[in-house]
C-alpha cells in the first residue's frame, strides 16, 4: 500500500514537473526573450505601416510598447518576465477598435514571426493565447 | 458535356488566377467618407483571417465540401458583410455533377445562400431511357444563423462556434423522381452546426447534424417507397492547418437510405484546400459517393473555386 502511494507520488511529481518543463516551452520555441524582442520589432514595424490601423499608435510611446509587448508576449509563452503595463482592458479603452483592426494586428504579428523564421505551428500556439484577448481590445 | 464544362471552368480559373495577384497586395484603405460607391465597398471589411470563412460546401453554404459548418462565409467581420460565389465540379465514373452558386454573410452573424445543382446521368441515363446526358437540375436556398461562441477566438473555452440552418431544396423532373420512388420534389433540410479552430494544434473540427428526407443531396427527390419521414444524419470535417493559406483535411457525410431501387451509402473525401487570398480560393478533392442507382463506387475528383469581395 505505502509503496503504491509512493509510486503514485513519484508518478504525480513527474508529471508536475514534465508540465512545468512544457509550460515554457512555447517561450523558447520563439527563441526566449530576445527572439521575442526581435519579433515585436519586426511586427511594430508592420503595425506603423499598416494604413488599416497606423493612426491607433500616434498618441503611443513607441518604445515603451515595444517594451511592454515584449514583456507581455514572453509571459504569455510561460517566460520568466514581468508585464508592467495596463490590463487589456484599460489600455485600449476608447480606442474604439473593431475586429478587423484586431485581426490587421494578428496579420501584422504573423508577418513579423514570419520573418523571424517562427513555424506556423509554434504562431499558432501563441496565437491561441492570445485570441481571448480580442474581448478586451474589441470595443467597438 | 464533361469537356465543355471542364473546359469553361479551367477558363474561368485562369481568368481568376490571372486577377489574383492584383487582389493579393491590396492593403485594405481605411473606409473613405467619399461617395456613396466607396461608403458601400467598405461593408466589404475583409476583416476576418485568411481562410477563416471556409469555403463553399456541395450546396452553397459555408464549410467544407461535403458538411455545412457553423462559420459564416465570407470576410466581413461582425461590422461588415463577405459575398462570394464557387463553381465546383464533380467528376464521377458514370455521372457528373456541377454546382454554381452565392453566398452572402451578414455581420459574421447570418448567411444566406442560392446554389444550382446539375447532375448530369451520362450513358446512365441512356441505359435507364431517360436519355444520354439526361440532366437532373436541382435550386438550393440556404440561411444560416450563428447561435453562440466564436471558433476562432473563444480559445480559452471548449465552446464550438454553433450555428442553426435550414436548406429548401427543389429538383426538377419530379414525374421521373416519383418513378424512382421518391415522395417529393422538394424538400427542406434543418441542420445545427458546430466548428472549433483549436489553433493550439493547427486543427479545424467540424460535426454537424442534419434533419433531411433527400436522397442523394436531394438529386432523386425526397423521402421515398422505404421511408418518409426525417432522418438524422451526421456530418463532419476535420482540418489541419499547414500554414496560413494550406489545409488538408477529410470530411464523413451520412445520407438518409429512403429509396427501394438503390441502397445509398455514406459519403467521404479527403481534400486540399489552398487560400491564394481573401477573393480567391481553390479545393481539391477525392470524393466517394458510394452507389449512386445502378452503379456503384462512384469517387471521383472535386474541384472547386471561390471567388468573393
Amino acid at each position: 500500500m505505502l509503496r503504491k502511494l509512493a509510486l503514485a507520488a513519484v508518478a504525480a511529481l513527474t508529471i508536475s514537473a514534465s508540465s512545468a518543463l512544457a509550460d515554457d516551452a512555447l517561450f523558447h520555441d520563439l527563441g526566449g526573450r530576445d527572439g521575442i524582442a526581435t519579433i515585436v520589432d519586426d511586427a511594430t514595424a508592420n503595425f506603423l505601416a499598416d494604413p488599416r490601423i497606423k493612426a491607433t499608435f500616434d498618441n503611443t510611446n513607441m518604445d515603451r510598447f515595444k517594451t511592454n509587448l515584449t514583456d507581455q508576449l514572453c509571459v504569455v509563452a510561460g517566460g520568466p518576465c514581468v508585464y508592467k503595463g495596463q490590463s487589456m482592458h484599460d489600455a485600449h479603452k476608447g480606442l474604439h477598435l473593431t475586429n478587423a483592426d484586431f485581426n490587421a494586428l494578428v496579420e501584422d504579428l504573423q508577418a513579423g514571426m514570419d520573418k523571424v523564421g517562427v513555424s506556423f505551428a509554434t504562431q499558432n500556439r501563441l496565437l491561441a493565447r492570445l485570441a481571448p484577448m480580442n474581448r478586451d481590445v474589441v470595443t467597438k | 458535356m464533361r469537356i465543355d464544362v471542364l473546359a469553361a471552368l479551367a477558363a474561368v480559373s485562369t481568368s481568376l488566377l490571372a486577377i489574383a495577384p492584383a487582389f493579393a497586395d491590396d492593403a485594405p484603405q481605411p473606409a473613405s467618407s467619399g461617395s456613396v460607391i466607396d461608403q458601400g465597398m467598405s461593408m466589404f471589411d475583409d476583416g476576418k483571417l485568411l481562410a477563416t470563412g471556409g469555403v463553399s460546401d456541395l450546396e452553397g453554404a459555408g464549410g467544407g465540401g461535403l458538411a455545412t459548418w457553423a462559420l459564416t462565409t465570407g470576410y466581413g467581420t461582425r461590422d461588415g458583410v463577405g459575398l462570394d460565389g464557387h463553381f465546383t465540379y464533380i467528376a464521377l465514373p458514370d455521372y457528373s455533377l456541377w454546382t454554381e452558386g452565392v453566398a452572402v454573410g451578414l455581420w459574421d452573424r447570418v448567411e444566406l445562400s442560392y446554389a444550382h445543382l446539375t447532375f448530369d446521368t451520362e450513358k446512365v441515363g441512356a441505359a435507364l431511357g431517360l436519355g444520354k446526358d439526361f440532366e437532373f437540375d436541382q435550386d438550393v436556398v440556404g440561411a444560416k444563423v450563428k447561435i453562440v461562441g466564436d471558433a476562432i477566438y473563444d480559445q480559452d473555452s471548449w465552446l464550438p462556434q454553433i450555428a442553426v440552418g435550414a436548406q429548401y431544396k427543389s429538383t426538377d423532373h419530379v414525374d421521373i423522381l416519383h418513378a424512382v420512388g421518391a415522395k417529393s420534389g422538394d424538400g427542406t433540410d434543418f441542420y445545427v452546426a458546430a466548428t472549433k479552430l483549436f489553433l493550439e494544434e493547427s486543427l479545424l473540427v467540424d460535426v454537424t447534424l442534419r434533419e433531411t428526407k433527400a436522397n442523394q443531396f436531394g438529386i432523386l427527390g425526397f423521402g421515398g417507397d422505404k421511408n418518409d419521414s426525417y432522418s438524422s444524419e451526421f456530418e463532419g470535417s476535420a482540418a489541419y492547418l499547414f500554414s496560413r493559406d494550406f489545409a488538408l483535411g477529410g470530411e464523413f457525410r451520412t445520407k438518409p437510405d429512403n429509396l427501394g431501387i438503390a441502397k445509398e451509402n455514406d459519403a467521404w473525401d479527403v481534400f486540399a484546400a489552398y487560400f491564394i487570398n481573401k477573393h480567391v480560393s481553390v479545393t481539391l478533392a477525392y470524393l466517394n459517393l458510394g452507389n449512386i442507382v445502378i452503379k456503384d463506387n462512384q469517387q471521383g475528383a472535386y474541384l472547386s473555386l471561390q471567388v468573393g469581395l
